[in-house]
């Protein structure tokens, strides 16, 4: 009964947290609504038995990535969004048609088979293979070459955001 | 009553992925846009890990992982360009950025 209630509370917080990005003006309001939406599927995580993941989510995405975007907003002094008008066509035609594609994916995801599986509550599908132990064991051994060539990567990151950042002399 | 069967998880995904993708389209701010960007990467962690979860195996996992990684790296680089533009066009709006708009 618990996991179905914070699955519930969770999934609302973070559908809540996405609309307020959206309809906010002040990029900092949305900013602290992507951490909330961040925090809720962090706790989804833990429910789907993903522990390391959960931990990743809070200290990479909620702590390092959005205090990253919090410090730009700061730097670009970034006030209210200039209010133009939105197209008409995206307003009558475009909300009506992704809101069927949306009922249409929903509809589907929800008569599939793997979605039929129960991930929490009575007769919920075995989770033996999937622990933070066999996490690390597939990192190091099977994907230890893309793993290797991910720190090349942010490597190189680092560096393209310090010669784009730099002022010109 | 109290079960909650995989689906749930993946049409909350969808959810969010079609939330992220109207703030792409409708927002003005390159900022909002580039954090909706954000949510909609969220929202595809969310279904790899339930779909790890259904077939009880680890390489959703492992591709969220690998998905973290690279939206860090992503977000440092487009952060860099996102000052960089601010600062050529003094402003965030993505209209003012149209010199390669037919």
């Amino acid at each position: 009964m618990v996991p179905f209630f914070l699955f519930f509370v969770c999934a609302l917080l973070a559908v809540a947290g996405a609309i307020v990005l959206i309809v906010a003006w002040e990029p900092i309001h949305s900013a602290l609504s992507l951490v909330l939406v961040m925090m809720a599927l962090a706790v989804l995580y833990l429910l789907l038995g993903a522990e390391f993941i959960a931990a990743v989510q809070i200290i990479v995405y909620a702590g390092a990535v959005m205090v990253l975007f919090v410090f730009v907003i700061m730097l670009l002094n970034a006030g209210s969004e200039e209010r133009t008008n939105w197209s008409k066509l995206a307003k009558v035609a475009g909300l009506p048609l992704a809101f069927f594609f949306l009922l249409a994916v929903a509809h589907f995801l929800s008569r599939s088979a793997v979605g039929a599986n129960i991930a929490n509550g009575a007769g919920a599908v075995s989770n033996a293979g999937v622990s933070t132990r066999a996490l690390s064991v597939a990192l190091f051994q099977q994907y230890l070459f893309p793993f290797e060539a991910t720190s090349i990567l942010i490597l190189i990151a680092l560096l393209g955001a310090l010669i784009l950042a730099r002022k010109d002399e | 009553m109290s079960v909650i069967p995989v689906s749930y998880y993946l049409v909350l995904s969808a959810v969010l992925f079609g939330l992220g993708m109207v703030g792409v389209v409708f927002k003005r701010n390159i900022i909002t846009i580039f954090m909706s960007i954000e949510l909609m990467l969220n929202a595809v962690n969310l279904a790899f890990v339930a779909f790890a979860r259904a077939h009880n195996q680890l390489d959703g996992l492992v591709f969220v992982f690998f998905v973290i990684v690279v939206a860090a790296a992503e977000a440092a680089v487009g952060l860099a360009i996102v000052i960089m533009i601010t600062q050529n066009r003094q402003s965030l709006n993505v209209e003012r950025a149209n010199l390669l708009k037919f």
